[in-house]
């Protein structure tokens, strides 16, 4: 296919909503947005705590954490595989190459992210606010919420960037997902399979979503760190 | 007027507090009684701050003992303190307030109520939706003291609150301290600003190297200090 042809057909599938094609960025959003969710429901108590907690062995968590979220998503989706598959511990519920599968792969890949980041930023408050904070009694986990609260735009940005990784790993989704055309076919999945296949205007159209909504995610980080700075100082 | 047992006086018994074996406050005692402004005077160092917190329960003493007056334990925390730089929450100047209530564990409709009071007596009212930490610093600090006030607290604490601000915030300050004690609230502040000890205080806590050395009447440290060194400190002398 002509240069300029396939871009028109990829332009075609994206404006004409063809079902095909929302179905698999539906998939991907669902899977990325549930795994943030449930990475952020986890991380940000676990983060805060784990800023304010003072515990032998506390460095080596922290260095652990911060390498973790460079993981490579081929390993995370190996590690979820090994767990769900037949012969692993989690193999009897049969949810290896379900979208379930992906999310908990997802989830891995964005924990780190928001436990460290939410670590720093919590940490970097709490050194701020300690005095004012335990002077009207709010020490420890009673403090947690209102750091949380206050912490709130960077706390977004570190949301952002988790759910930036999620959405465009192709490693781990792949691995647990297995790529089923209508089940557990995402974006970067889909992407991969079409360019080898040489369905080019597809690959093409998932890309052009992948790349605006990774320029949605950075207009929306950018947003909340200059709302954050007009309205909270 | 106040429904329960007073928390005052205060007493600080012998009370050091130690850094690595260095006794940064060494074997202090003084009575904090209702009433008045209480300035603590010392150069740099003398261990001002420390007796602030240590006082407030930020710090626990290595030895000795500090207690309020029998049947305060147990009960709503009534002394608060004010930082030397305020520490603003990033949040409206109302919730700022709100939340130290939230925090004493005031309800809803009295949290309201009492926040608007607070942000009405220090002339708030007009900034109640604005960003606290977008405040200047004079108007910063009345709102660290309002913040404090609306906690109701008999004794309260201010360490070195206008150090950070110009000639006419600090101005602002020290009437509104005027008029707490007037309004029978009691002070313990530290201070740098002779100028400021002068104005404001009814008596003197003179510290050096960690050591009380001169527990006075305001007028009489002023007139005539009993030791070296508040004489030197007075006459603006470098001690150390």
């Amino acid at each position: 296919m002509e240069f300029a042809a396939i871009f028109k057909a990829a332009f075609a599938l994206v404006v004409g909503l063809d079902p095909g094609f929302l179905a698999i960025v539906g998939l991907s959003l669902r899977v990325t947005l549930t795994a943030v969710l449930i990475a952020a429901m986890i991380g940000l108590p676990l983060g805060a705590a784990l800023a304010l907690a003072r515990f032998p062995g506390r460095p080596i968590v922290i260095v652990c954490l911060n390498a973790l979220m460079g993981l490579p998503p081929v390993v995370a989706g190996l590690f979820v595989f090994l767990m769900l598959s037949r012969s692993g511990p989690l193999g009897p519920f049969g949810l290896l190459f379900t979208p379930t599968a992906m999310i908990a792969a997802q989830v891995i890949l964005v924990l780190p992210i928001v436990i460290a980041l939410t670590r720093q930023t919590v940490e970097d408050l709490w050194s701020e606010y300690r005095d004012h904070l335990r002077s009207v009694g709010l020490e420890g986990v009673r403090a947690i919420p209102t750091l949380l609260f206050d912490g709130r735009f960077a706390l977004a940005t570190a949301l952002l960037a988790g759910f930036g990784r999620a959405s465009a790993e192709v490693g781990a989704v792949l691995i647990v997902g297995g790529n089923i055309a209508g089940y557990t076919r995402t974006m970067t999945t889909a992407i991969t399979l079409e360019t080898s296949k040489g369905d080019l205007p597809l690959a093409l159209g998932l890309g052009l979503v992948l790349i605006t909504l990774t320029l949605a995610i950075n207009a929306i980080a950018f947003g909340a760190s200059r709302i954050g700075a007009r309205y909270a100082g | 007027m106040r429904d329960v047992a007073s928390i005052l006086p205060l007493s600080v018994e012998a009370v050091s507090f130690l850094v690595d074996g260095r006794r940064l406050i060494d074997g202090l005692s003084f009575a904090m009684p209702a009433g008045g402004l209480t300035v603590l005077l010392g150069p740099n160092g003398a261990g001002k701050s420390l007796t602030l917190r240590l006082c407030h329960g930020l710090l626990t003493p290595g030895e000795g003992r500090i207690h309020w007056a029998a049947g305060a334990e147990g009960r709503a925390k009534r002394h608060a303190m004010v930082f030397q730089k305020p520490i603003m929450l990033r949040r409206s100047v109302e919730a700022n307030i709100a939340h130290a209530l939230a925090a004493a564990g005031i309800a809803g409709p009295e949290r309201r109520e009492r926040s608007q009071a607070a942000l009405a007596r220090f002339g708030l009212s007009d900034r109640s939706e604005q960003a606290a930490r977008l405040l200047s610093g004079g108007e910063q600090q009345r709102l660290a003291i309002a913040r404090a006030w609306a906690l109701r607290p008999e004794l309260l604490f201010l360490d070195e609150p206008t150090s950070q601000l110009d000639p006419a915030a600090t101005r602002q300050i020290e009437e509104l301290l005027a008029s707490l004690v007037a309004e029978g609230i009691t002070v313990l502040m530290s201070t740098h600003d002779l100028g400021q000890a002068r104005r404001l205080a009814s008596r003197v806590l003179f510290l050096h190297r960690g050591n009380l050395i001169e527990d006075t009447a305001a007028d009489a440290f002023f007139a005539g200090p009993q030791t070296p060194e508040a004489r030197a400190f007075l006459a603006g002398e470098l001690i150390w």
